[in-house]
């Protein structure tokens, strides 16, 4: 896929941000002095008067949304998923997920791909944290044309919304032109018979690429893109499920409590068949560059192909 | 109202106050006796608020970020008409819209879920935002209890307000002088409370907050002061109306059993009937 576009998430997000920002008054914007990273300095220039930078503060920050959302405003708060999910938990459990407020949870630089920055901000367990919290939906976009859609949708919903976006590039693989995205619901990217693989996020990419080497090996592998983590697609996951026999998920965070947790939980209770996860097993992550961590930690093509195959194999 | 009509109504509440606590079996007295007169005045006197509205767009707001005392918001929403009075011994009880904490889904009038200390004032300082933002000229009115203020958000959120200059901003900590393990200064002293708003960029009014006209003053010179948020730092007595719960730090979080609600009950009939009430 070398010749396909790539696109952080968080551009997207920022870009995004400008599109809803201009079809209704009521978003805000706030950040936690990271406007520059989060790209929410994208919507500060446009809309000068809607971005409120609440400084080193995100519980503060969390709260101040909530008070915003109780009187009608959109906040979108923005900060590195570390702390947007981790330092802030309590704050968006309680005054935000309990009274179920409009507010959306713009997590960027979520994942190893933080890359040199290290363990301390590379956040593994974001997701864990938000799907536990009741109401609360967690979608995880694939790239720059899902993103944005999920940025709108997310605005269209009423409720709280967290979107988990990456720092580094990623390529494009949805058609702006074309692509629809529905909260909640799968897409089937590939059909396969042998295996199915559900990734989110940039494992979706890497699962497709992968999904081509394998082919060549003769594993015909069905990929889903779970974008919402919850509510999750349990149909469409049930029904590749007791197509294939065998499920693998693939996503950049803890193999605790992600996207694999949530695929076992629906698998257990509705199609029981093994399901072996691709993540970060319960360890912290590394400096490094994002490359040479996806690389690593097997999140790349070769490594969800090297870790279906091990799979299969058991 | 005057000052003996709020007496008389802060009174009652504190009888609803020991009333759905007793109810409960559970629950925190003192810090809601503590209270009563400042969330009578809030209720009776100060905010522009419609019982029969509680959802008005323009209503001011209040937060109660020392959401423990929930018995104190609930009462003095009772007794101003979102609710009936008779509903308060339901408190904590399973099914009750009267939950243990402030929820605002559950009860009309309570303009925020609160009861995570230290969360309610940035609630409080969004909205506040909010109506900044929209041009709007409703007041935001948020409670604080003198230990809540060892939590580092309580800062978080002072140093935004200060900094924004929230002058439709208005904390008061209701500083009786104790918390769950002591006094508060032997547990984490959070003195001097004034000097640390003013550092923040507060005006600052130090009152005592049993005391009808000096809170009468304080949130008229709260309203007239413009281009910075106003703290008042209500010096007031724990457990105040109760005899054997005043100043005692085990009345805190704890229900009075039939005899002893009998006592507070007839303590506070006392003081009616010294205010002169029917």
């Amino acid at each position: 896929m070398a010749d396909v576009k790539k696109i952080a998430t968080r551009e997207s997000y920022g870009n995004a941000l400008v599109e809803v920002g201009k079809e209704n008054p009521n978003v805000i914007v706030l950040d936690a002095d990271l406007a520059n990273a989060t790209k929410t300095n994208i919507f500060q220039k446009e809309f000068p008067d809607r971005h409120i930078d609440c400084g080193i503060a995100e519980c503060n920050m969390t709260g101040i949304a909530a008070g915003l959302a109780t009187c009608g405003k959109i906040p979108f708060i923005s900060s590195f998923a570390m702390f947007a999910a981790g330092r802030n938990y309590e704050q968006i459990r309680n005054s935000i997920g309990y009274p179920h407020l409009n507010v959306k949870i713009g997590a960027t630089h979520a994942g190893i791909t933080v890359g040199e920055d290290g363990a301390s901000h590379q956040c593994l367990e974001d997701i864990a944290l938000m799907r536990a919290i009741p109401g609360m939906t967690v979608i995880v976009p694939a790239d720059d044309t899902e993103a944005k859609a999920a940025v709108h949708a997310a605005v269209d919903y009423e409720g709280p919304v967290f979107l988990r976006f990456g720092r580094a590039g990623v390529p494009v693989i949805n058609d702006p032109a074309t692509y629809k995205f529905e909260m909640g619901k799968g897409v089937l990217l590939r059909e396969g018979k042998d295996v199915t693989i559900v990734a989110t996020g940039i494992t979706v990419s890497a699962s497709l690429e992968a999904a081509e080497a394998l082919a060549a090996e003769g594993i015909d592998a069905e990929v889903i893109n779970i974008h919402t983590i919850k509510p999750l697609d349990e149909d469409i996951i049930v029904k590749s499920a007791s197509k294939t026999g065998v499920v693998i998920t693939a996503e950049e965070h803890s193999v605790i409590g992600g996207l694999g947790s949530a695929v076992c939980d629906c698998i257990c209770a509705k199609h029981p068949v093994p399901v072996y996860k691709i993540g970060i097993n319960d360890q912290f992550g590394e400096s490094g560059s994002a490359g040479a961590l996806v690389a690593k930690y097997g999140l790349d093509a070769a490594g969800i192909a090297k870790s279906v195959k091990g799979f299969l194999k058991k | 109202m005057n000052k003996l009509e709020l007496q008389k109504k802060a009174n009652d509440v504190r009888k609803g106050i020991v009333t759905a606590v007793h109810g409960a079996g559970a629950g925190h007295p003192g810090g809601s006796l503590s209270a009563a007169d400042i969330y009578t005045y809030l209720y009776f006197e100060e905010m522009n608020i419609d019982p029969k509205d509680p959802k008005k767009k323009d209503r001011d707001r209040f937060v109660l970020s020392k959401g423990h005392t929930a018995p104190g918001l609930y009462s003095v929403l009772a007794n101003r008409g979102y609710f009936p009075v008779e509903d308060l011994p339901t408190l904590r009880h399973l099914g009750s819209y009267l939950q243990g904490h402030p929820c605002m889904q559950e009860t009309p009038g309570v303009d925020m879920s609160s009861g995570s200390l230290g969360q309610g004032i940035s609630a409080a300082v969004g909205m506040a935002l909010a109506a900044k933002l929209d041009n709007a000229s409703y007041r935001t009115y948020t409670l604080l209890g003198d230990g809540e203020i060892e939590e580092g958000q309580v800062w978080e959120a002072a140093m935004f307000a200060g900094a924004k200059k929230l002058d439709n901003l208005v904390v008061i900590v209701d500083n009786n002088g104790l918390q769950i393990d002591g006094p508060i200064e032997q547990v984490n002293n959070p003195y001097p409370i004034d000097k640390k708003f003013e550092a923040f960029n507060f005006h600052v009014i130090n009152i005592n907050g049993n005391d009808f006209d000096e809170i009468d003053a304080a949130f008229k010179e709260a309203r007239k002061t413009k281009g910075c948020p106003t703290a008042i730092i209500a010096k007031t007595l724990k457990g105040k109306g109760v005899s054997f719960m005043e100043g005692a730090v085990g009345w805190h979080g704890k229900a009075p059993n039939d005899e002893e609600y009998a006592i507070a009950m007839a303590d506070l009939e006392k003081i009616g009937a010294e205010l002169g009430g029917e």
